[in-house]
């Protein structure tokens, strides 16, 4: 179990990101340091997923600053980040089989087993055609996948937001089953209360800034509240 | 076994209370092998670092012991434990009790209640 007085792995400073119109991300510094499971929570347009977008190298014309383990978004960081997207990013005529082999290729830390294991608990058939999954088995498959390697950064966008809630259980189970310890497991959602009892901290982003850093269970002792009534009270229209 | 955890208060309190309860009640014994912090964790579904930071609080209390190499055990001190189950239950007694009085019951009618209550259960509980 790591201490809090560990050296960030993800550093991020001045992180301004805009669209034609709309600024997504403005001015946001963040530190993040390993072996901690950190909430990235805002609604949707709040910037999340175009924080997410730069740590994966996916958007590369922002200001500002993002260091991952010492560099920039590019192939080694990539190569340590395991990145689970809000959409899939399989093609229809594959199989799961395929994916798998595609995982396997691609990543040196990938563990084919462990996924097997992984998809034989969560009832998906390595034959399956991905067009003919439900979106749900789409997503579960995935985390089969992401969870499966042995990465230093997990970054999961949305990772419940399309289970049953009968199946969040077990996808939570699955995560912090399979992290290492010493990893960042990023998770952005909107679903807090069926997931706040496994984050170390909290980030709020509200219209693309930093609203919020704070570890979990001090904002419950400070406020006397849950994460989510405070995110409601954050957000409050 | 899990716990029904109320978000609205740490989860590392609700952890320790829970480890306390087992520990009191006899359900783990002095000298048990506590499971690792992984474990647990995913035993409560929660975060790992929570669990970490109710067993140090409980090492802290007294109620467990860690051993470098071989693991967190529970104590053997059974004068500490019985102090801690009297702890616990004086707080409980002291939330009923206060609940009682807002219900207009006093002293010697609420020993009465309870007596009787006991009694019942007791009896009902024969039955079956």
């Amino acid at each position: 179990m790591t201490t809090e007085n560990t050296k960030p792995l993800i550093q991020i400073r001045g992180l301004t990101k805009s669209y034609s119109q709309t600024t997504a991300l403005k001015n946001v510094d963040l530190d993040l340091v390993p072996g901690q499971i950190i909430g990235l929570l805002g609604p949707n347009g709040s910037g999340k997923t175009t924080l997410i977008k730069i740590m994966n190298g996916l958007l590369r014309d922002y200001s500002g600053e993002i260091l991952i383990d010492g560099h920039r978004p590019d192939a080694y960081t990539k190569s340590i980040i395991s990145y689970l997207p809000d959409e899939s990013y399989f093609s229809d005529w594959m199989k799961a089989s395929d994916a798998l082999k595609m995982f396997e290729d691609m990543y040196a830390d990938f563990d084919g087993a462990k996924a097997r294991l992984l998809m034989k608990r969560l009832d998906l058939n390595a034959n399956m055609r991905i067009k003919s999954m439900s979106k749900g088995m789409k997503e579960k498959f995935q985390l089969c996948l992401v969870m499966s390697r042995k990465a230093r950064i997990y970054v999961l966008d949305e990772p419940i937001g399309g289970v049953d809630p009968a199946a969040r259980e077990l996808i939570l189970d699955i995560i912090l089953n399979n992290y290492a310890e010493d990893a960042i497991v990023l998770i952005s959602t909107h679903l807090i209360s069926d997931i706040e009892k496994i984050f170390d901290d909290v980030i709020f982003l509200k219209y693309g800034e930093l609203a919020m850093h704070e570890n979990a269970e001090q904002l419950r002792a400070e406020t006397g509240k849950s994460v989510d009534e405070v995110f409601r009270e954050v957000f409050k229209c | 076994m899990a716990i029904d955890f109320d978000s609205n208060l740490p989860i590392y309190i609700q952890v320790m209370d829970y480890i306390k309860k087992e520990i009191v009640s006899g359900r783990l014994k002095p000298g048990d092998r506590v499971d690792s912090v992984r474990d647990l964790a995913l035993h409560f579904g929660v975060n790992p670092n929570t669990v970490q930071r109710s067993l140090s609080e409980l090492e802290r209390e007294g109620l467990l012991k860690s051993e470098r190499t071989a693991g967190r055990f529970i104590s053997e001190n059974e004068e500490l434990i019985g102090l801690v189950r009297e702890q616990m239950a004086t707080s409980c007694i002291s939330r009923y009790v206060k609940e009682m009085e807002n219900l207009g019951y006093e002293g010697e009618e609420i020993l009465a209640q309870t007596a009787y209550y006991v009694k019942e259960r007791d009896n009902d509980n024969g039955e079956h």
